[in-house]
């Protein structure tokens, strides 16, 4: 059985004057459990709304989600969640931001610090434990972002283009980093990204979606093999995907930008 | 390359000016208007009855403290002001943010106190003569007035733009209502709330000597209106610095206990 079942999702928000926008249409997809699954689609075509309705953070007009068979009703500590923008607590150092959801679940002072200690290790920001969020660059803010979700243990980690506002070369070590956490921890990931090289680097398959109103058009699977090397995105495997995924979401990007 | 100069002094639209040159600046425009202040009236081209020279006012000070126990008018006033004031945000700050958190409970308050808001202090000062008489509880219940409508809106509208952001990615850590409201919407507010009181306490200065002016019988606003009876300037306009200077100190003293609370907001 998959961990995450999306049935029949679908999403319309009401607009002006009676108008209504369909976000999404009706979605089936499946996650299996240790999954690393990235959905690539064009900018506004509601795969950040998919991801939201899954976090319990927007609900679905029509179909649901369940998670280890149990209906998602709302947002919950067993879905962690990276977002786009810079969500750290800037009145929180580093370790405290780490330590609010075990703080929250009631977790002892000492283990709250031997946990956060680890994953602050774990992203390489040993040093940083009592730096403000404004202290730190954006990486190192969403490297933050991403230890206090993996610090909660959540069941699957959803990640929102947690890399799209932050240089190129930042991005490529913070995927590499990524790929790293989830090759050694396994854990569920579902990571939505408009860039298609990063959607092939980390995944092991590929969710495509189309322009608005969302659908999943095609997915892919990626037989790269594991541990990855950056340098994997030189290879004519690595090449041949993109070429197909360019394609793929050329036509959506024309479909978005005449709509 | 070279290191960034401050020049002194340069004529363009934006240019920041030397650290120094603009303290010095500031302090000359005091230096200027006390020396046109001193020409006006040593020159005689006013008369003492209608405003008396510097010198003249710093004298009536001296003597308002040897000889008229003038610090203890100081000290009412300033009792006045803190009480009030404190009272005030005792009830205003956890109303606003009711109001703020919950939009049921803003429904219900928001245009009552909308309308309150526009209510002048200084006119419920008969009113409230007759409710509490001329003792303490009028002045403080003006400052009280004038003060708690302000701090409940302007804390709600602080609270009610929490950022959003921040209270889903709380969300998805496990955080509930409590939490949101304690770990997250209250803590972001912290340094703006505190900021609007360092403002309203400002304004409670002006209501108490409002307050003083009628029926009183201690207090800054009570000398000065003694002095205008006895048409003392000098004393009247010693009175007045003496307030400028009082909420000048409660000022910097306000900033720069919130600079030392929410000092992750100013980094």
């Amino acid at each position: 059985m998959s961990q995450l079942e999306i049935q029949n999702i679908s999403r319309v928000f009401p607009g002006k004057k009676g108008t209504q926008t369909q976000a999404l249409t009706p979605i089936n997809f499946n996650v299996n459990e240790n999954d690393f699954v990235t959905i690539l689609g064009p900018s506004g075509c509601g795969k950040s709304t998919m991801l939201r309705i899954i976090a319990g953070l927007d609900h679905p007009t029509t179909g649901q989600v369940l998670l280890d068979g149990k209906r998602i009703t709302g947002p919950g500590a067993d879905r962690g969640m990276v977002f786009q923008s810079y969500t750290l607590f800037p009145w929180l150092t580093v370790e405290q931001n780490i330590c609010f959801g075990l703080r929250e679940k009631g977790m002892s002072a000492a283990e709250q610090k031997e946990r956060s200690s680890y994953f602050i290790n774990r992203v390489g920001l040993k040093g940083f434990e009592q730096h403000f969020p404004k202290q730190l660059s954006g990486g190192m803010q969403q490297r933050t972002a991403i230890a206090r979700a993996l610090a909660n243990d959540p069941k699957i980690l959803l990640l929102d283009e947690p890399f799209g506002a932050l240089d190129n070369q930042t991005r490529l070590l913070m995927q590499e980093l990524l790929l790293g956490i989830w090759e050694s921890a396994q854990k569920t990931v579902l990571f939505v990204t408009h860039d298609i090289d990063e959607s092939i680097f980390m995944a092991n398959r590929i969710a495509v979606f189309s322009a608005r109103p969302g659908r999943i058009k095609t997915e892919i699977k990626v037989n790269l093999p594991h541990p990855r090397h950056y340098t994997v995105k030189t290879t004519p495997e690595f090449m041949e995907l993109k070429a197909v995924l360019t394609e793929e979401i050329r036509a959506e990007a024309i479909a978005a930008e005449q709509r | 390359m070279k290191p960034t100069q401050h020049k002194f002094f340069e004529f363009r639209p934006l240019q920041p000016i030397h650290p120094r040159f603009k303290w010095v600046l500031g302090l000359l425009f005091f230096i200027v208007f006390i020396a046109g202040w001193a020409i006006f009236t040593l020159g005689g081209f006013v008369s003492p009855t209608f405003l008396a020279s510097p010198m003249a006012m710093l004298e009536e000070g001296y003597l308002l403290f040897t000889e008229y126990n003038f610090i203890h008018d100081i000290g009412m006033t300033v009792m006045r002001v803190l009480v009030g004031f404190i009272l005030a945000c005792l009830v205003a700050v956890p109303l606003g943010i009711a109001m703020g958190t919950f939009k049921f409970v803003e429904a219900f308050l928001e245009p009552f106190v909308s309308f309150c808001r526009y209510l002048p202090a200084s006119a419920f000062i008969p009113l409230l003569i007759l409710w509490a008489g001329v003792d303490e509880k009028q002045k403080i219940l003006v400052i009280f007035i004038g003060s708690v409508f302000q701090i409940i809106l302007m804390v709600s509208v602080i609270v009610g733009n929490a950022r959003k952001d921040l209270v889903e990615a709380a969300y998805t850590l496990g955080a509930r209502s409590k939490g949101i409201v304690h770990r997250v919407i209250l803590p972001g507010a912290a340094p703006e709330i505190a900021e609007i009181l360092r403002l309203v306490l400002g304004w409670a200065w002006t209501y108490v000597i409002v307050a003083e002016l009628i029926g009183a019988s201690s207090g800054i606003g009570h000398m000065i209106t003694n002095s205008q009876s006895l048409l003392n300037t000098g004393q009247i306009i010693f009175g007045i610095i003496t307030i400028g200077i009082i909420g000048l100190i409660s000022d910097f003293a306000f900033k720069a206990v919130n600079r030392r609370l929410f000092a992750w907001s100013n980094l």
